[in-house]
């Protein structure tokens, strides 16, 4: 019964007195409007598309992203352009319903849809949490500078035909019987 | 119209300040328990998020107050202003300063002890005529705790009663002033009167009755708008009482060096305990009731009873 008594006594003076230190540390709060906290380059954040160092859009509109995406927050239609490439007609993302899970960006092809490190995306109504393709496309080629997925690809456009991408082979003849 | 013991002056004031006290300690609490978990608190509204208070109150008052058709409505609404008579009629014995004070009653302590037991009737009462199954273990807890504490508190102030030779606070504040502070000779049965002084004002770790883990909120689950404020500000209340006891009790009341006016001594002091108080909220986590219950039949009603003894026989030895 002493024992017991005097443990729990030592006891609750050591809580008391570890306790009263931390007085004397600085807190842990960081007062998020006033200090904006340090957001990593790779934060899943806002979700961009990108353009490809020429300037031209990056999405070929070939759906990957939309079929990756858990929650069916991507929306898009595919056209053609007169030189031969193909881009969204509209592309759109319900940021209502978006996870911010990056699958898309994984999924893409093109590196065209990337995530970035804002998240401050709040609006009073929720319409207006639906953003279409001229709010989504940034000027610039985000996180991948020099890719340019026309000039490494085997696909034919109208200024560059089968095997002139960067690296590629002569297409072969599969017909002729020479080496 | 001046500043002394009973003058309609001194009992506007002492009613404001008290009250502003209890109403400033929401926000004091807060800052505190963040100061002490790494945390800040709330800091936005005005300077040190000071109005914080203002705010709060208007909150509290402009919310429903609803009282739920189950309940007992008489009771209902009885059982929160028990508890604000019951501890704002307290102060009225307690010696602030030499010149501040409303009664100078001979029978204080007495006073003190019979207010704090009207005071567990508002518990009770709030947690029964709620008809609620949380509310209702709240009471029951408050009943259980309040048999078990209310003994060994008064016990453990007759050590100093015998010292003083009296019941009433002033003459205990003289004859500390006299002599050493009570805390000294009677150390034990400060620390007993400390213990018994958390459970009486239902602050953690006693919050037995509350205990918002276990049972919601306990007595006051079903209470809103300005009869939970009463409840709250009770609470706090009861703790300023309890710190002012304290000081006046085992801590020269307001003695201290000159160079500060006598009411500035006592609520420093006060203050002091009222921030142990809130550091013991910080730190310790809550017993089971009935650890509660046992700690206090079997261990602290005994010790209060060998300390009131000890006491008792060497006061007649000296004699």
């Amino acid at each position: 019964m002493f024992k017991l008594v005097k443990d729990t006594l030592t006891s609750q003076v050591v809580t008391l007195w570890t306790v009263f230190r931390h007085m004397f540390t600085k807190a842990d709060t960081v007062e998020y409007p006033d200090t904006k906290p340090y957001m990593f380059p790779r934060w899943r954040g806002r979700i961009i598309l990108s353009r490809d160092p020429d300037g031209e859009e990056r999405c070929v509109a070939c759906n990957l992203c939309a079929v990756a995406c858990p929650v069916d927050c991507i929306a898009l239609q595919k056209d053609e352009m007169e030189d031969g490439r193909w881009y969204p007609e509209f592309f759109r993302i319900n940021f209502s319903r978006c996870i911010m899970c990056g699958f898309c960006e994984e999924a893409c092809p093109t590196h065209a849809i990337q995530l970035t490190p804002d998240f401050e995306m709040a609006e009073y109504k929720r319409q207006d949490m639906v953003w279409e393709k001229e709010d989504l496309l940034i000027d610039g080629p985000g996180k991948y500078h020099d890719y340019n997925f026309y000039r490494v690809a085997g696909m034919s456009i109208k200024d560059k035909d089968k095997g002139e991408a960067l690296n590629e082979d002569k297409p072969v003849d599969v017909r002729s019987l020479m080496p | 119209m001046s500043l002394e013991i009973g003058s309609n002056l001194t009992i506007a004031l002492i009613l404001s300040t008290v009250i502003g006290v209890g109403a400033m300690l929401i926000w004091v609490e807060r800052r505190l328990l963040g100061l002490w978990q790494e945390r800040l608190g709330p800091n936005r509204v005005g300077p040190l998020g000071i109005f914080q208070v203002v705010a709060d109150m208007i909150k509290i008052f402009t919310k429903e107050d609803w009282v739920p058709p189950f309940a007992d409505k008489f009771s209902f609404v009885l059982a929160p202003a028990i508890i604000m008579v019951a501890i704002l009629l307290s102060f009225a014995v307690v010696p602030f300063a030499p010149n501040i004070g409303i009664v100078d009653s001979n029978i204080g302590i007495l006073f003190v002890l019979a207010m704090a037991s009207l005071g567990a009737y508002s518990v009770m009462l709030g947690g029964l005529s709620s008809d609620n199954k949380y509310a209702l273990l709240g009471s029951l807890r408050a009943a259980a705790q309040m048999v078990s504490y209310e003994v060994f508190m008064g016990i453990s102030l007759l050590g100093v009663v015998a010292l003083a030779g009296t019941f009433n606070l002033r003459e205990i504040v003289a004859a500390q002033q006299e002599g050493l502070w009570f805390v000294i000779p009677q150390f034990v049965g400060f620390v007993i009167f400390l213990i018994a002084g958390v459970a009486e004002s239902h602050r953690l770790p006693f919050d037995i009755p509350e205990a918002e883990q276990e049972i919601c909120a306990g007595y006051h689950t079903e209470y809103s708008g300005m009869k939970f404020g009463m409840f709250f500000v009770g609470e706090y209340l009861g703790l300023v009482l309890i710190s002012s006891l304290i000081t006046v009790l085992f801590f020269g009341g307001w003695a201290g060096p000159g160079f500060l006016p006598p009411i500035f001594w006592f609520a420093g002091k006060a203050g002091l305990f009222i921030a142990f108080f809130i550091l013991m909220r910080a730190a310790l986590p809550r017993p089971r009731y009935d650890q509660l219950m046992s700690y206090g039949w079997l261990f602290l009603l005994p010790l209060s009873l060998v300390n009131l003894l000890v006491t008792a026989a060497l006061i007649l030895s000296s004699q």
